[in-house]
């Protein structure tokens, strides 16, 4: 019987996957409506409900078993973007010509910020090696700029995998953070949003911070994220990279 | 149709994941530089082209917003597979650089966001 309950879902698990985030969302909103009283949006704390699940698996979360693995899909990066730029279709163009140069300045700063002070921690907490130091700052710009760089650079996989690690730490503060945050930093409109991505950067984690906060801002920080990891993969291994050599070496 | 707005919605994307990968390959990455943001701003455009000359059936639209609807759910799933105990076990120097970064990252958005918003105000005066 219990084998062929598990067949089933585990042939099916895309759509066994709707089941799971469908009603992930709505106990999220039982618990956002009943024990909250709704001053915790109701997607935030679905969100945190699937950072917890995630602790039931390995190195794809909770898709590491096997009647979940249809969650890798539906979270996956192909359906994820695809859902990003539908919401495209709410975004006004006047808002982002607006914040047009706003976003490139954030996006310059973002990767900067983000490499050196993750570079200067790095430096701080012991790693004198400036291909390390690197590869741990790229990674906190996002965890695909830290692997590149990383890869690059030629450095041990102990270091690629904190430099991982740092971008996944970063995705999370994030998506846990930015609903905290919002009202603090003046997030509640399209400009603003557009620079959040800018300096984030983190698709993942300004995405789902923004939905977490207000479902509307979304496309706005997406769009400058997007290009977010591309200038980091460009700078980091780079330019930033000799100016480390130039500071440490 | 509904599958109109979908097939629409794909074209946008596949386009754009083009566009930046072409430009990765411009810059030597070997990887997709904005190719989201290309297929956003290539569905904001031939959006408001189909409005314009009434070819946007609300039927089209719907597909589209389906998809649009759909992102939370997503990401909810996307946040249930990340590699969570990793970013634990990476260490204290993964936490610290992850988390310092993002929330030094968080405290420059209104400095930041100034920039438009100060020309916003003096167009008015041109």
């Amino acid at each position: 019987m219990i084998e062929i309950l598990k067949d089933v879902l585990t042939k099916n698990g895309l759509l066994f996957a709707f089941l799971v985030v469908g009603s992930i969302l709505l106990l999220a909103f039982w618990i956002s409506k009943w024990l909250t009283y709704k001053r915790i949006p109701s997607v935030a704390i679905a969100i945190v409900i699937g950072l917890g699940l995630a602790f039931l698996g390995e190195n794809k979360g909770i898709s590491d078993i096997p009647i979940f693995a249809g969650m890798a899909l539906l979270g996956g990066a192909m359906l994820r973007d695809f859902a990003v730029v539908a919401t495209a279709m709410g975004a006004d163009m006047n808002e982002i010509k607006n914040a047009g140069l706003a976003g490139a300045v954030s996006l310059l700063i973002g990767v900067s910020f983000s490499f050196f002070l993750g570079a200067l921690i790095a430096f701080a907490m012991g790693y004198t090696d400036p291909k390390s130091i690197a590869t741990i700052g790229a990674g906190a710009c996002t965890y695909i700029v830290g692997p590149i760089t990383g890869t690059a650079l030629g450095v041990p996989s102990d270091i690629i995998a904190i430099s991982v690690a740092a971008g996944v730490v970063k995705t999370i503060v994030a998506t846990i953070g930015t609903p905290l945050i919002a009202k603090t930093i003046g997030l509640d409109n399209p400009h603003s949003a557009v620079v959040f991505g800018g300096l984030i950067g983190t698709t993942s984690g300004v995405t789902a911070g923004l939905a977490a906060t207000d479902p509307k801002l979304v496309p706005y920080g997406a769009l400058t994220a997007t290009f977010y990891t591309g200038l980091g993969c460009l700078l980091c291994p780079s330019v930033f990279y000799f100016m480390i050599l130039f500071l440490v070496g | 149709m509904k599958i109109y707005g979908v097939a629409m919605l794909a074209l946008c994307f596949l386009v754009g994941k083009v566009l930046g990968n072409y430009l990765g390959l411009l810059i030597q990455i070997d990887g997709d530089i904005g190719g989201v943001g290309f297929a956003m701003i290539l569905l904001i455009f031939s959006n408001s082209y189909l409005k314009k000359k009434g070819l946007m059936q609300p039927e089209t639209a719907y597909g589209i917003l389906f998809w649009s609807s759909m992102y939370i759910p997503i990401i909810v799933a996307m946040a249930a597979t990340l590699n969570v105990r990793s970013a634990i076990s990476g260490g204290w120097v993964a936490v610290c650089a992850g988390a310092v970064v993002t929330l030094g990252a968080f405290f420059l958005v209104p400095l930041i966001a100034k920039i438009g918003k100060e020309k916003d105000e003096k167009t008015p005066d041109l």
